[in-house]
């Protein structure tokens, strides 16, 4: 991965803290809280630092974990154990090694010490789409590098579209499967890693390289980006096209090709009246599981070459900024180069009914036959503030893990990006603040109300 | 089935009782308070806002769309002529822009039963349910003791914020389906709650006096407008009042901000009210204290 691609030097080093043991039970202990103290004196990035959630984990470490989370520098993370573990043991782990086990750099699941898990690359789901709408062909780059499936304007229904857009999936994924396998072997043949088979469970046991199949388990992940804008773009296909039969593809394809510059009104259209992924809103929803069976069949399970297999986590790191400026403008009203969603979170902007309905979205796809969902949520001060706030967070993310949901970042919103929301309205129709006794969209109010919030949003001492 | 007219359907709502809760605004309200937060609900009926930032100088579609000719456009400035308006909600529809809404649609009950199922795996982790507000949810009884009815199947906690001017038989009619009143004290001083809220506050307060008498869960929630019911006085005899009432001992403070006056505009109400304030921080501290030491367990409202 190039420096032009991720954009950020990160090494990905990652301390879990709480979970439970090798027994199943709760494993928090003194130095937990100790390192939670480390934590918040010391503000560094890196490592980063996750607090694992299990049933078992008492409310006391969660909300001493959300008191640092609400000074707003984006950490400590929180994972749920209980989604990992099953993850592991889905994957073929015994339940010994999938209870040691947790997330590393981003959010993968691996069972620690005995692993060798690999991301293998990224995998730009909406080019993908972008692709199968210009028959096989890429519009950014002038060449023809996918199958034929099929003109756009011909598909009779969204079905036969969606076909379309699986197959070539699960072309693109062959590729990237082929291309693996050469790289595998490289590592494996030519870059052996003599320490860290001493450390990986099972490489002295099996006198094979960690990179030759040596680690008691082999997985090879393929990370899905874009789920968020990938299911709004099928969503406004679907709706604009082919149920309400506003446009036609016809025009849809002139417009995406112009990047709107002539149709700012359906541009908007797209943007505000047309059903969107975080919302709680099924019309969605059913469109992102579609779309989640279909990358969960064209990877998981394919062999890799150290005798491991294949399988899917929903993460981008920071490629969704890449991979959104080499994809043009898309039906969901986004323009040429735009960034895409992050994760398996909304579009930016895109949920306006509260964390409550992006959580239950998020949680109807079956994280459980993941490495490894992230999942980022916006909040403003006032709904973290006072003890009250902790506590109603602290339910509502165990409410997200009784779902099943992998992980949650919790980013609390500072003046600074008040201030954006103000320069850049469109990317915050979504920012609800606390004006009193009553919440408003913060780009729909008043400046002189703006800049109190901001104000206070800089004072509250938390 | 009952059908009622609500004007909004807040999830996550943290503020109005305990848990996580989902609150559902009923639309329209007897009251008249110069301060209101949220004038959509104080008429009945639906009603159009507009939200002009948001509208763009060059499109035009609700003025042609409009059946009725009510729309007129002069850049950004869109004027509704409200006796041709019909509430077709057309233009609501055709505005991509969200410039134009219609506050306020009827509703089943089954349809707000959809809403309110989505979020019980919340309500049943934090201890939260539903929430009742406006407006004042009252003003729609066979509406509201329908919903309450089905939500109550349900077994899901329920609090109905009111304004308390009713008739008490309607009150009686849903109390028992109720868990928690958040229960709206403005002022004490009868003429000066005339004179702010445009009703007397004499039906309030013995409403007041007969659900506590009835041993209901009520949380006292107090507006504190500076000027207006923040001197000692008025603490002092809504403490004098309080005590003398069986099984009250919670109190909400909210303070008040002007912030509400800016959905006036978007109301295209004729007067915009006058500029209220809050208290300042030391005073809000000193009632809190005050009632604290009286014996009350006082919260402050965000």
């Amino acid at each position: 991965m190039t420096a032009e691609e991720s954009a950020t030097y990160t090494d990905f080093a990652l301390i879990n803290t709480g979970g439970i043991k090798q027994d199943g039970s709760d494993a928090v202990n003194e130095l937990s809280y100790l390192i939670l103290d480390v934590v918040e004196e010391m503000r560094i990035l890196q490592p980063s630092s996750m607090v694992q959630i299990s049933e078992k984990t008492p409310d006391s470490f969660l909300k001493r974990a959300l008191e640092i989370i609400k000074t707003g520098f984006g950490q400590p993370s929180v994972f749920n154990t209980d989604a990992i573990v099953q993850e592991l043991i889905r994957q073929g782990k015994s339940v010994e090694d999938a209870r040691n086990g947790g997330a590393s750099g981003c959010v993968e699941t691996g069972a620690f010490g005995k692993e060798n898990y690999n991301l293998t690359g990224y995998f730009n789901l909406t080019k993908v789409f972008e692709i199968t709408l210009n028959n096989g062909f890429d519009p950014q780059t002038g060449k023809e590098i996918g199958l034929k499936t099929g003109v756009a304007s011909s598909f009779k229904s969204f079905e036969e579209l969606f076909e379309a857009f699986k197959k070539q999936l699960k072309n693109f994924v062959d590729v990237k499967v082929k291309g693996n396998s050469v790289i595998e072997r490289l590592y494996a043949e030519h870059l052996p890693s003599p320490f860290l088979s001493l450390l990986i469970d099972d490489c002295i046991a099996k006198g094979r390289d960690y990179h030759d199949g040596g680690a008691r388990y082999n997985t090879s992940y393929i990370m899905g980006v874009g789920l968020g804008s990938i299911t709004d773009i099928l969503a406004s296909v679907k709706y604009n096209i082919f149920d309400e039969k506003q446009i036609t593809m016809q025009d849809l394809l002139k417009a995406l090709e112009n990047n709107f510059e002539e149709d700012e009104t359906l541009r908007q259209r797209f943007l505000n009246k047309t059903p969107k992924y975080g919302n709680d809103d099924d019309y969605t929803d059913e469109i992102m599981k579609f779309v989640f069976e279909a990358y969960y069949d064209a990877v998981s399970g394919r062999p890799n070459t150290k005798g491991g297999f294949y399988e899917i986590n929903l993460l981008p790191t920071t490629v969704h900024i890449y991979f959104g400026k080499v994809v043009g403008a898309t039906p969901d009203g986004r323009k040429a180069a735009e960034p895409l969603s992050e994760g398996i979170s909304p579009v930016q902007g895109a949920d306006r009914k509260g964390p409550t309905a992006v959580l239950k979205s998020a949680s109807k796809m079956d994280h459980v036959r993941t490495g490894g969902t992230l999942l980022n949520q916006k909040f403003t001060p006032h709904l973290l503030a006072g003890e009250d706030g902790i506590e109603k967070l602290a339910h509502l993310i165990r409410s997200y893990f009784k779902l099943n949901g992998h992980h949650i970042q919790l980013n609390v919103v500072t003046a600074d990006m008040l201030r954006d929301a103000q320069k850049h309205p469109e990317k915050y129709r979504d920012l609800i603040v606390r004006v009193a006794g009553y919440s408003d969209y913060f780009v729909d109010i008043a400046v002189d109300l703006q800049n109190e919030i901001i104000k206070r949003t800089e004072h509250k001492s938390f | 089935m009952a059908k009622g007219i609500i004007f909004d359907i807040k999830r996550y709502a943290i503020h109005d009782g305990p848990g996580i809760r989902t609150t559902i605004f009923l639309k329209g309200c007897s009251l008249r308070c110069q301060w209101c937060q949220n004038p959509e609900g104080q008429r009945t009926e639906p009603e159009i806002i507009l939200r002009s930032p948001r509208c763009a100088t060059d499109c035009n579609q609700c003025v042609s769309v409009c059946p009725q000719d009510a729309i007129s456009k002069d850049g950004n400035s869109i004027e509704i002529d409200k006796a041709k308006c019909d509430l077709c909600a057309e233009c609501e529809e055709v505005c991509v822009y969200e410039a134009l809404e219609v506050v306020g649609r009827e509703v089943s009950v089954q349809e707000v039963m959809e809403e309110i199922k989505k979020d019980k795996i919340f309500f049943d982790e934090s201890g939260g349910g539903i929430t009742f507000s406006g407006g004042e949810p009252l003003m729609q009884v066979d509406f509201l003791e329908a919903l309450l009815k089905e939500v109550k199947k349900k077994n899901i906690h329920v609090a109905l914020d009111t304004s308390g001017y009713v008739s008490f038989e309607e009150l009686d009619r849903i109390s028992d389906k109720v868990d928690l009143f958040l229960y709206d004290l403005k002022i004490m001083d009868n003429k000066k709650h005339e004179k702010y809220t445009g009703v007397s506050n004499k039906l309030i307060l013995d409403n007041l006096r007969k659900l506590a008498e009835r041993g209901k869960s009520v949380a006292v929630r107090i507006p504190l407008v500076s000027g207006i019911n923040d001197d000692d006085q008025s603490i002092q005899t809504l403490v004098n009042f309080l005590q003398s009432l069986k099984n009250i001992n919670q109190i909400d403070l909210l303070s008040y901000h002007s912030g509400g006056r800016e959905k006036y505009k978007r109301l295209k109400k004729e007067k915009l009210p006058k500029a209220f304030h809050s208290p300042s921080k030391e005073r809000i501290e000193e009632i809190e204290k005050i009632l604290a030491d009286s014996g009350f367990s006082v919260k402050e409202g965000v």
